[in-house]
């Protein structure tokens, strides 16, 4: 039996449908970020403080959902990856890229996603941040001439973890999971230790 | 008897209209987080981003700015946007960008934000800073941390959604080095920020 999945792909969905799937996947991502404490930067800023762990158990819950859910599914033949759109690697300007962002992070204290929401709602200093977003995003622009070299820089395509490590995806998956779980006790054990109990 | 039993209670106790519920427990809300974006595979085969749709909206306004300061019939042509190899290919006559997915994704995300926001009573205009710090200061990096903050995430080819959260998901090697990088850049960082917060 052919995978009847990811169904826009296999059944050539138009533009509307694709649409109104998109501002539907949008709302259950802004409603699950503003559920989660996302929409305000005291929540944020708590990570980096060691007061308060919420990013990190929401982030990687959510990660290794999708990706047992995903990789199950592509298994038992229900879902072709190779028909879903999975990032392609560029080594040197995701790294950098990364560092700057988590710059940009720790200095505003949102990031693109938990601003938008925290800006619906009324949080003015995350307006500030989108606003800063945009003119940084100007910036990038006309900055572009000059970092296209480097843009384009160490491109490897389509790799994912399991060929750079030479180990079956399962392997990755059942490790990603165990990482994650020794990271979320970890949260807990230095939440007890400082006194910070919420979760 | 009875009436002096609710004289007597406490004016704490009387429930306050105005207080906001709490949030949800992480993990219950990244199991909802992780459904959407395996949703989001399932049914459409990509993930979730964010800074994309911003990225398209800042080309096409460039776009649409310089051509209306040019005027003229052939200026949509001459702009600058177009000349640029980055915003370019956001800018090409076939493509609106209200037909874009993650232009769709973005609105959505304004839209589950606020209706989560108001059900929960946390909606209204405030200004989120430490407890140490003053409102120009939190204005001042909130700002400053917007801009560099798109410069990471252009370089990068996404933010937290596009690149940790859904390229993280689909194991993509970029997507975790983009990922650890973003851990190692903030906490490097965090410190020397931390009367801001603390």
């Amino acid at each position: 039996m052919d995978p009847s999945a990811p169904f826009a792909k296999v059944d050539g969905w138009g533009t509307p449908a694709l649409a109104a799937m998109a501002l539907l996947l949008g709302a259950g991502f802004g409603f699950a970020l503003e559920k989660a404490g996302f929409g305000n930067a005291k929540t944020l800023s708590g990570q980096w403080y060691g007061t308060n762990f919420a990013v990190l158990r929401v982030m990687f819950t959510a990660i290794v959902v999708a990706m047992v859910g995903l990789f199950t599914l592509s298994y038992l033949g229900v879902v072709d990856l190779s028909l879903v759109s999975i990032n392609e690697t560029w080594i040197w300007p995701q790294l950098i890229g990364g560092l700057v962002f988590g710059f940009g992070f720790v200095i505003g204290q949102y990031c693109p996603g938990t601003a938008l929401v925290a800006g619906a709602t009324g949080k003015l200093d995350a307006m500030v941040f989108l606003g800063g977003f945009f003119l940084g995003s100007f910036a990038f622009f006309f900055a572009y001439p000059w970092l296209e070299g480097f843009y384009g820089s160490s491109a490897m395509g389509r790799v994912l973890l399991p060929d750079a490590l030479h180990v079956p995806a399962g392997v990755v998956v059942f490790g990603v999971v165990l990482v994650a779980l020794g990271a979320f006790a970890l949260t807990h054990v230095l939440d007890r230790r400082f006194g910070h109990g919420r979760s | 008897m009875s009436d002096a039993v609710i004289e007597e209670r406490p004016a704490e106790a009387t429930p306050k209209v105005s207080a906001p519920k709490p949030y949800w427990n992480s993990y219950a809300a990244g199991a909802l987080l992780g459904l959407v974006l395996l949703a989001g595979f399932v049914v459409t085969g990509r993930g979730l981003g964010a800074s994309g749709a911003m990225t398209r909206i800042a080309a096409h306004t460039l776009q649409k700015v310089d051509a209306s300061v040019r005027g003229g019939t052939a200026a949509e042509h001459e702009t600058y946007a177009r000349q640029n190899r980055y915003t370019a290919q956001y800018i090409n006559d076939a493509s609106d960008p209200l037909d874009d997915f993650l232009v769709w994704l973005f609105v959505g995300v304004l839209v589950g934000g606020f209706v989560s926001g108001v059900a929960s009573g946390r909606a209204g205009l405030e200004l989120i800073k430490g407890p140490h710090t003053s409102w120009k200061r939190r204005v001042f990096f909130a700002g400053l941390g917007g801009f560099i903050s798109a410069i990471g995430a252009r370089l990068a080819r996404g933010c937290t959604s596009g690149q940790a959260l859904s390229g993280g998901a689909t194991l993509a090697l970029g997507s975790w080095i983009f990922m650890l990088a973003v851990f190692a850049g903030g906490y490097a960082l965090a410190y020397f920020l931390r009367k801001e917060w603390l």
